[in-house]
């Protein structure tokens, strides 16, 4: 089934546009940091040159933490763009449905028990512990949530919502507790994880990323045809030859594993699912969010968010610390989306 | 199996609850005791170990969580007759995050180091952020419903990140906010009541006010405006309730989530859309409701406690799913 998807020429250039943009901020977060790098120094690494140290410091120090801040962005922005589709409703996001709940209250866990005091937890349980209970934790709450969502067969898109919120707060005060009763060094990661952060970043937190974005991303774009139909309706979708329940548990599914190794890899950074989807929708004068130029958007909203929660207090002179990436993209996302909001008012 | 009573029987009902509920609270926790020594201790105290227990100890949060339980049910039911969204709540709305980021830098900058000096910093950051939100989301032709919670969920998570900006930087400060941020009636005494008890009476005043004037509003804003009413002014009482009554509940205990959301579904599904019945109807579940959660927390805690915004989330969250299978989302 080769159906037409009408793809208007202004949706392509502005995903070509968002990647480009979103490669040379990664090359510019690439150059920048303790040792200020030349960018053709940078570009040389990337093309095989260089001298040793050079890539040292390139490929195994800051290539991960770039990598996973592109990858998590792909990944939040497409789970948010087909979950606003789904529910036809612009707060839905992962946060909403239990993903980044589950995956936070499952990961919390794992910091909180297997913690030493030291604010240290061993290998194993760090390596692959986390990331594992974040995927497991996310699966889990949605999975919830989706199986009381149907009713007489069919999942409601407002319903999915509703108890998203009701699991959500439930796996929010078990975080709240768990950082009461543990150590406060393991709170403090742990509140750093939650947080949403790209720091110490390595291949093992990048590559399971970014083999969801490889695998799920294609399947979500087979999807473009029901998805324009879901637009119109769940009427006029089935009179279409969609069936509507099975197409929407399946991008659910996507949307999920999307968002819960999006945030097994950098904590549920925060607004990215929300606003890209958005302002994607908004720049392509859509109907519903385009799905390669929401992705594109959102890699090159983390790695640029990054880049300043790199160096933007260093740069204000308040100190040498480091902020949490989600820090970064909530400052920014939410005014954003506060003003986007205001315009629809008024144009009303 | 369907029982059918009549609305002032079914308050007078919940009301009972209340009072059950209230009995409980004094006579259960790690030390159990009789109707009559609860009696004793509360009419003719000897100083006896009960009675230090019972007045000391389990009076005062109790009261607290009578009075708290209130303000965040009636909050709730307020929130969700105003943006005519079943997910209101004061937490999305941003009045929550507002509270939580005061405090935190009243404890940043020192001036905030007990529960007596958090209140003021709660009072302030949920009042700003509740007005804060409201400027923000009326711009333009007015509050739309999705607009103005739309605008809370993004104040929200705006206020959050810079919350957790300043207790990342500092390890002192997470210390004292993370015991805060759990949302619990314990330790809190008398003197809290007192300090945050005149911002809720206004509050309540407040709402009962605003209960007809929501019930115009349901009929939609032009019809509201038809029949005489002035819908800028209704929302305005309404938000200066919501502000007072989370401002007053958040500086009391911290950020307890659920309660709004749970108590006014649940007396919705009980009393129906009618706000002069649903309004009280909510704050009498409010009320049960946390401190049932605060007893339920003592009793299954053992040596330590499970505070009850904890309880709330995980006892709740079910019962919350409950309600929303049961009847139709849309408000």
């Amino acid at each position: 089934m080769t159906a037409a998807v009408a793809i208007k020429p202004r949706t392509v250039v502005l995903a070509a546009a968002f990647a480009i943009a979103a490669v040379a901020a990664a090359l510019v977060s690439l150059s920048v940091g303790t040792t200020r790098l030349p960018l053709a120094d940078v570009v040389e690494v990337l093309l095989g040159g260089g001298r040793h140290g050079t890539r040292l410091v390139v490929l195994e120090l800051r290539m991960p933490r770039v990598a996973t801040g592109l990858l998590v962005g792909i990944a939040f922005a497409l789970s948010g763009a087909l979950l606003q589709t789904l529910s036809r409703n612009a707060l839905a996001s992962p946060d909403i449905v239990g993903v980044n709940s589950g995956a936070s209250a499952a990961a919390v866990t794992v910091i909180v028990l297997a913690g030493t005091g030291g604010g240290n937890i061993s290998g194993v349980a760090a390596k692959i512990g986390i990331p594992l209970a974040a995927v497991l934790g996310g699966l889990l709450a949605t999975t919830i949530v989706g199986l009381l969502s149907i009713q007489r067969g069919v999942v409601d898109a407002g319903r999915v919502v509703l108890i998203g919120v009701g699991i959500a707060a439930a796996a929010n005060s078990l975080v709240a507790w768990l950082l009461v009763i543990g150590d406060v060094t393991d709170a403090g990661r742990a509140a750093a994880w939650l947080a949403g952060s790209l720091n110490a970043r390595t291949w093992s937190d990048a590559v399971p990323v970014g083999l969801a974005v490889l695998v799920l991303l294609p399947i979500a774009l087979t999807f473009n045809r029901s998805l324009e139909a879901l637009v119109l309706g769940d009427d006029v979708a089935s009179s279409l030859g969609v069936r509507v329940s099975r197409v929407r548990i399946a991008l659910l599914v996507v949307a999920t594993v999307l968002a819960a190794m999006a945030t097994a890899g950098a904590g549920p950074i925060a607004f990215v699912a929300l606003v890209a989807p958005q302002i994607a929708q908004r720049l392509a004068r859509a109907e519903r969010p385009p799905l390669m130029t929401t992705a594109m958007l959102g890699a090159l909203f983390v790695t640029v968010a990054d880049l300043i929660a790199r160096n933007g207090l260093e740069l204000l002179r308040v100190g040498p610390y480091e902020l949490p990436v989600g820090v970064v993209t909530a400052a920014f996302g939410a005014p954003y989306l506060i003003q986007l909001i205001g315009r629809q008012q008024k144009e009303r | 199996m369907r029982f059918r009573v009549s609305r002032p029987v079914a308050l007078l009902l919940l009301l009972l609850l209340v009072v059950l509920a209230f009995g409980a609270s004094l006579a259960l926790g790690s030390r159990w005791l009789g109707a009559d020594a609860v009696l004793k201790a509360l009419v003719e105290p000897s100083g006896s170990d009960a009675d230090v227990i019972v007045r000391d100890l389990r009076l005062p949060r109790t009261v607290v969580a009578v009075l708290i339980g209130t303000c965040l049910g009636i909050a709730g039911a307020l929130m969700q007759g105003h943006t005519r969204n079943a997910l209101a709540e004061p937490g999305i709305f941003g009045v929550s995050s507002g509270a939580a980021l005061a405090v935190v830098l009243g404890l940043q900058l020192g001036l905030a180091d007990s529960i007596r000096t958090t209140v003021w910093f709660a009072l302030v950051g949920a009042l700003a952020a509740t007005f804060g939100v409201q400027r923000l989301a009326t711009r333009g032709s007015g509050s739309t419903p999705v607009g103005l919670a739309l605008t809370g969920a993004a104040v929200a998570a705006l206020l959050g990140a810079f919350t957790s900006a300043i207790v990342l930087l500092d390890a002192d400060t997470l210390d004292s906010y993370r015991f805060w941020a759990v949302g619990s009636v314990a330790g809190r005494g008398l003197d809290v009541v007192v300090q945050v008890l005149p911002f809720a009476v206004v509050g309540l005043l407040l709402a009962v006010v605003n209960a007809r004037d929501l019930d115009l509003l349901a009929l939609g804003d032009d019809v509201a405006a038809g029949l005489g009413l002035s819908i800028r002014r209704a929302r305005f009482v309404g938000l200066l309730a919501i502000g007072l009554l989370t401002a007053a509940g958040v500086a009391a205990c911290g950020p307890i989530g659920f309660l709004g959301l749970l108590a006014g579904h649940v007396a919705r599904r009980l009393f129906g859309a009618r706000n002069s019945w649903l309004i009280p109807a909510a704050g009498l579940t409010g009320a049960a409701a946390l401190i049932l959660a605060d007893l339920v927390g003592r009793l299954v805690g053992g040596a330590g406690e499970v505070q009850a915004g904890v309880v709330l989330g995980l006892v709740g969250a079910p019962l919350f799913v409950l309600v929303v299978r049961r009847r139709a989302v849309a408000l």
